[in-house]
């Protein structure tokens, strides 16, 4: 094995995957990749380089957006363009640099908790316990919504019970690490602490939900026929192995995000500083009551990824629109959409898809009137 | 070798039998791909993540699209 090989071919990533980084190799003694060059031989001491770097780039961002903006560029101080140009050279690093600790960080995690090792934990779960552990494993299990289908047969032919297999499959692409970076950087920790909070309450309760209906008959009749084949499993990761991991995880991820974050970041810069106008205010502001269940209406059939939908999310605040509302909308479109109905018909019956989605959209809802309550 | 791409069609089954192609071709052994689509088929063998990539019979990755240096590793 050749391991000083960089990366000749570049592993190619679905683009409609929330999160790419699903991944395990197996059946071999060594991983092929340990990557001789970047990392490998000392994993560790590389780790705490690059943590240093990363945190003396993170601390001189504010002084060098400052620097960039009046010394480099020349731009008059009080101006608005001055404020945006420095608040786009401020934010975007920032939120990039975070995204990139955060997405290695989770991918470290992720090597740990495989989809078979998530389905083990929760095998035999009675519900309530099943449906919380089912949201939080949702978080850190490798998943991506094209394996939906094979995950959830897999799930429900182990024992797994019918609504803890869905509290995971709510809480797999709402709850991501992307979204809570996004939220984190943009609006503040308060915003990204209530998105996990809410949306893993959303998941846990739906699931319950959907477990105390009994809707197992409302599953094709095939799924609990088939015996799912048993596959010895190899978890015996060793640590260059979760780095390279990780690695991946920030070269997939980031790299399908960066340019939505920029986008997002720069009409951010361009309402900065602006009052909210009254267009927004009236349709989609705190007063409209309405607007919460409009915009989950809107949201469902929508597809999109945490990082997609992250320039409206901002051009929607910035024009004046209720945070709870904005909110419901973002949780909606990443949660449901017209593609996940029509994959799921192929194990679900439609009575189930129907219940699935009235229950998680009326907790989307919930959630956004409590967001305008609160704010 | 026996080589089997499971996956229900998405764009990284596609990318994971163009991946695998080239690295079988590049060894330069005889072989013969099928693609697996039908789920419960996929099911048997005990992937719940796809695509998935089995060789001879026997599962060497799933959900995930190896590089094609990485794919030789595994088939030799």
């Amino acid at each position: 094995m050749n391991a000083n090989n960089t990366h000749a071919d570049e592993a190619v990533t679905e683009p409609h995957c929330s999160r790419g980084n699903e991944a395990q190799i197996e059946a071999k003694s060594e991983p092929p990749h340990v990557g001789g060059n970047t990392i490998g031989r000392k994993p560790l001491l590389w780790s705490i380089a690059a943590l240093l770097g990363w945190f003396v780039l993170y601390l001189n961002l504010a002084p060098f957006s400052h620097w960039f903006t009046y010394d480099v560029l020349k731009l008059e101080a009080g101006r608005h363009l001055s404020a945006a140009v420095e608040f786009f050279v401020f934010e975007s690093p920032k939120v990039l640099l975070l995204l990139t600790l955060v997405v290695f960080g989770v991918g470290l995690i992720r090597s740990f908790f495989t989809p078979e090792r998530t389905r083990r934990i929760l095998s035999g779960k009675r519900e309530s316990t099943g449906n919380v552990l089912a949201a939080l494993l949702g978080i850190v299990t490798p998943f991506c919504s094209c394996s939906a289908v094979p995950l959830f047969i897999g799930f429900v032919t182990t024992g797994v019970p019918l609504g803890v297999t869905f509290s995971f499959l709510i809480s797999a692409p709402m709850v991501n690490e992307v979204a809570l970076v996004l939220l984190f950087g943009l609006f503040g920790w308060k915003v990204a602490v209530l998105y996990l909070g809410t949306g893993l309450l959303i998941a846990i309760v739906s699931g319950w939900v959907i477990g105390r209906l009994h809707m197992e008959k409302h599953v094709e009749d095939w799924v609990y026929e088939t015996k799912p084949g048993d596959r010895a499993e190899n978890e015996s990761q060793i640590w260059p192995a979760r780095i390279r991991f990780g690695l991946d995880a920030v070269k997939d991820i980031v790299g399908r995000v960066w340019l939505y974050v920029l986008i997002g970041i720069a009409v951010g810069a361009g309402i900065h500083g602006y009052v909210p106008e009254n267009f927004m205010v009236t349709i989609m502001g705190k007063d409209a009551w309405w607007s919460v269940p409009l915009a989950v209406l809107m949201g469902v059939p929508m597809y999109s990824n945490a990082a997609g939908i992250i320039p409206i999310v901002q051009a929607l605040l910035g024009k004046g629109a209720a945070l709870g509302t904005v909110l419901a909308f973002m949780m909606a479109v990443i949660a449901l959409s017209l593609p996940e109905a029509i994959i799921l018909r192929k194990v679900l019956k439609p009575r189930l898809i129907a219940t699935f989605f009235g229950v998680v959209a009326l907790g989307i809802m919930l959630v956004g009137f409590l967001f305008n309550w609160l704010f | 070798m026996k080589l089997q791409i499971l996956g229900t069609g998405c764009a990284k089954c596609d990318a994971l039998k163009q991946a695998t192609e080239k690295a079988v071709q590049m060894l330069g052994v005889p072989y013969e791909l099928e693609k697996v689509t039908d789920l419960r088929q996929i099911m048997s063998f005990g992937v719940m993540t796809t695509p998935a990539l089995v060789v001879n019979g026997k599962v060497k990755v799933s959900g995930k699209v190896p590089s094609v240096e990485e794919i030789k590793v595994l088939l030799v």
